[in-house]
C-alpha cells in the first residue's frame, strides 16, 4: 500500500470541478442528513462531506491556492499517511453507494458522489481497494465478467433462456440495428429479465442481437476505481458495437452501467460514440411512446424504485413512469420517489464486499428502503436495476419482508398482448 | 495620523487591496485549470443545468428540511441579516460612498437595522453552537470554520459596538477588524462568499447534460 500513489493521483484528477468543491465546502453537514449509512449507523464519520477529507488536506496541501504560501507558514495540514487511508477504505467504498443524495442537500452542490468516484481511481493506484471489488474487476478483464461469464458461457446461457422463455435469443447477428448488452447477474441469477427483455424486443419487431465480443454491461472498473479495467470494459462494448454497425446499444437493467458507458465511457476511451445509448427503461419507454408495445393492464399495487444512477445520476427518471403510466393500474409513488429516492444500500459495489461488518450496514442501511416501500403499502416494488433487486432480495430475505420484487423488463413481459 | 485615519487610511487600501488580488488569484486558479472537454452526448443542456443548480440550491430542499431546519434557517437569518447591514446600514454606505463608488443609495430604518442585527447575531451563533456541540459537525470542522466564525463575530460586535459614531475609538477598532477580515479572506473557507457560484455550476452543467437536476 502506498499512500503516495494515492496522493499523486488524487492531484493528478482534481479537475476545476473537484477544485471548486473543495473551495467551497463550509462543513455544514446538512448532506448527512441524505445518507443512509448515517442515517442507520448514527456514526459521524459516515457523514459524507467526512469522506472527502484525505483529498481536502491533499488538496490544501498540493494545489489549492496559496498552498505554497501555507506550506511556508507552516499552515498546511500534514501529509495524509498510509495509516488514515486504510481507515478511509470503509468511507470510500463500504459505507457509500455513490448514490448522489448527498448532492441534493448540500448547500454549495457539491457532486460528493461523482468525488468519491475519483477518490476510489486514488485508493486503487495506492493498493486501498477491497479485495473482493478488485478480484471481481480482475476477473472481468481477464474472463469478460466478474461473475465469470465467459463468451462461451454467454453463449449456453443465452441458448437455454431463449428455450426456457420460448424466444428467439440472437447472438452476433449481422445486420442488427440495436444491440442488447448484459449484466452478469442477469445472466447467472436473474435469467428472467434477459428473457423478458428478449420477449419485449421480439413482440415489438425489433432488429436487435447480442455480441459475444462486447456484452457485459456491468464496469468493477468503475465500481473499484480501476482505470485499466473501466477502459477494457468500455472498449468492448464500443468495439463490439462498431463490428456489427448497430445504431443503438441498450444497457439492461443496471444502474452504473449507464454511466460507465454513455455518460463517462466517451471520456474514458477519449472519444465520441458512434451509436446511441439508452438504459432499458428508457428503450421501453421509447417503444411505449411509438406504439409498438401492446400491453394488458397490470393491476397489482405497485411502487417503483429509482435506481440512483438511472435516475438522479442518469437523468433517467421520467422513463420508467411514462412506461408506467396508463398500464399499471394501481401505481403508488413513493415519498422522495426520482430524483430524491433512497438507495437501496447495494450500489456502488457495495453489495459485493463481503466482510460482515460491510454487510451489516448495508442492511441496516435497507431499513429506510423498506420503510418508504412499506409507507405506500404495494404489494410489489419494481426496479429497473438487477443490482438494486439482488439488494432488495438479499434485504427481504434478511428481514423476512414479504413484498414481491420484480424488474420493470419482466412486469413489462408478463403483460404482453399476445 | 490618529488610530481612525489609519484605520480607515493606509491600513483599509492594504486590506482592500490584499482581499481583491487575493481573490481574483483564487478565482484565476480555478479558471487557469483546463476543463476537460465531455464527449458524451448530451441529453439536456450543460448551461441551463448550471443555471438552474445554481438557483435551486438556494432553496432549502424539502426532502431534508425536517432533519436540517435549524441550520438551514440560523443560515439563512445569518447571511440576509449580514447582508442587509453591510450594504443597507446607514454608516456603511457612507462609507462606501466616501471609500469605493462615490456615489450612495437609501439607508434602511433603524427598526430595520435592529432587526438584521438580531437575525445576524442570532444566526452566527446558532451555527457556531451547533458547530461545537454536534457531534458531525465537531468532527468535520477545522481551525478555519472556528477561526473565520470568529472573525466574523468580532468584526460584528465592534461594529455594534461603534455605533455611536462619536467615539472614534471604537469606529477603529471595528475598521481595525474589518480589515483583518478582509485580510484573512481570501486565504480562508469564507472565499465560499464566491465560489459556491462555481460548485453549483459544476454539478449543475455536468448533470444537466444528462438531462437530470441535481
Amino acid at each position: 500500500m502506498s499512500a503516495r500513489n494515492t496522493i499523486d493521483r488524487l492531484m493528478e484528477r482534481t479537475n476545476p470541478a473537484i477544485a471548486s468543491y473543495l473551495d467551497a465546502c463550509v462543513h455544514c453537514g446538512l448532506c448527512a442528513a441524505a445518507c443512509h449509512f448515517y442515517e442507520t449507523s448514527g456514526d459521524p464519520r459516515h457523514t459524507p462531506a467526512y469522506k472527502l477529507k484525505p483529498l481536502e488536506k491533499a488538496y490544501k496541501r498540493h494545489k489549492a491556492p496559496f498552498s505554497n504560501l501555507r506550506k511556508a507558514f507552516g499552515l498546511a495540514p500534514p501529509e495524509v499517511s498510509d495509516g488514515e487511508l486504510r481507515e478511509w477504505q470503509e468511507l470510500i467504498y463500504d459505507t457509500c453507494t455513490m448514490c448522489g443524495r448527498c448532492t441534493l442537500a448540500c448547500p454549495m452542490g457539491i457532486d460528493i458522489a461523482g468525488t468519491i468516484g475519483v477518490m476510489r481511481t486514488a485508493m486503487f493506484e495506492g493498493g486501498f481497494t477491497p479485495s473482493d471489488l478488485v478480484e471481481q474487476a480482475q476477473r472481468a478483464k481477464d474472463v469478460g465478467s466478474p461473475l465469470g461469464v465467459t463468451p462461451e458461457l454467454l453463449a449456453e446461457r443465452l441458448e437455454w433462456i431463449a428455450d426456457e422463455f420460448e424466444t428467439e435469443v440472437p447472438l452476433d447477428k449481422t445486420g442488427a440495428e440495436v444491440m442488447l448488452t448484459a449484466s452478469s447477474i442477469e445472466v447467472m441469477k436473474y435469467t428472467e429479465s434477459i428473457g423478458s427483455m428478449a420477449k419485449i424486443f421480439n413482440h415489438a419487431g425489433v432488429n436487435w442481437t447480442f455480441s459475444s465480443k462486447g456484452y457485459e454491461a456491468t464496469n468493477f472498473g468503475v465500481l473499484s476505481g480501476n482505470g485499466d479495467v473501466n477502459r477494457t470494459m468500455v472498449t468492448r462494448l464500443v468495439d463490439a458495437a462498431e463490428e456489427l454497425q448497430v445504431k443503438l446499444v441498450v444497457i439492461p437493467e443496471c444502474g452504473h452501467a449507464l454511466g460507465a458507458l454513455r455518460w463517462t465511457g466517451p471520456n474514458v476511451i477519449g472519444r465520441e460514440l458512434p451509436f446511441e445509448v439508452l438504459h432499458i427503461s428508457e428503450y421501453l419507454a421509447k417503444l411505449k411512446r411509438d406504439g409498438r408495445l401492446k400491453l394488458k393492464s397490470y393491476g397489482k399495487p405497485m411502487t417503483y424504485h429509482d435506481p440512483c444512477q438511472v435516475s438522479r445520476r442518469g437523468g433517467a427518471t421520467k422513463a420508467a413512469r411514462e412506461l408506467l403510466n396508463g398500464f399499471a393500474q394501481d401505481f403508488r409513488e413513493s415519498k422522495h420517489a426520482g430524483t430524491a429516492n433512497w438507495c437501496c444500500g447495494g450500489g456502488g459495489g457495495v453489495i459485493s464486499i463481503s466482510d460482515p461488518k460491510t454487510v451489516d450496514g448495508r442492511l441496516k442501511a435497507f431499513k429506510i428502503k423498506m420503510d418508504q416501500v412499506d409507507d405506500t403499502e404495494a404489494d410489489v416494488v419494481v426496479s429497473a436495476c438487477s443490482n438494486c433487486r439482488l439488494a432488495l432480495d438479499d434485504g427481504a430475505k434478511h428481514y423476512a419482508w414479504g413484498r414481491e420484487i420484480t424488474n420493470l423488463a419482466e412486469v413489462v413481459a408478463e403483460q404482453l398482448e399476445e | 495620523m490618529t488610530f481612525l485615519e489609519f484605520t480607515e487610511g493606509p491600513m483599509w487600501r492594504f486590506a482592500a487591496f490584499v482581499f481583491l488580488l487575493g481573490v481574483f488569484w483564487h478565482l484565476a486558479h480555478w479558471l487557469m485549470r483546463r476543463h476537460p472537454k465531455d464527449l458524451s452526448k448530451p441529453l439536456g443542456s450543460g448551461f441551463a443545468g448550471a443555471v438552474g443548480t445554481l438557483f435551486r440550491h438556494f432553496l432549502p430542499s424539502p426532502h431534508f428540511l425536517s432533519r436540517n431546519w435549524l441550520v438551514t434557517f440560523a443560515g439563512y437569518a445569518f447571511h440576509l441579516g449580514l447582508f442587509a447591514l453591510v450594504l443597507f446600514f446607514g454608516p456603511h454606505i457612507e462609507f462606501i460612498q466616501t471609500h469605493i463608488t462615490g456615489f450612495g443609495w437609501e439607508p434602511m430604518p433603524y427598526w430595520g437595522f435592529i432587526v438584521a442585527c438580531q437575525l445576524a447575531f442570532a444566526g452566527l451563533l446558532i451555527l457556531w453552537l451547533k458547530r461545537v456541540l454536534d457531534p458531525v459537525l465537531r468532527l468535520i470542522s477545522d481551525s478555519g470554520d472556528q477561526v473565520g466564525t470568529l472573525l466574523t463575530f468580532i468584526v460584528m460586535l465592534t461594529g455594534c459596538m461603534a455605533l455611536m459614531q462619536s467615539y472614534d475609538f471604537l469606529r477603529a477598532l471595528h475598521m481595525l477588524t474589518v480589515n483583518l477580515w478582509l485580510i484573512y479572506f481570501p486565504f480562508s473557507r469564507l472565499m465560499h462568499a464566491f465560489t459556491w457560484v462555481l460548485s453549483r455550476a459544476e454539478t449543475g452543467a455536468v448533470y444537466g447534460r444528462r438531462g437530470s437536476s441535481l
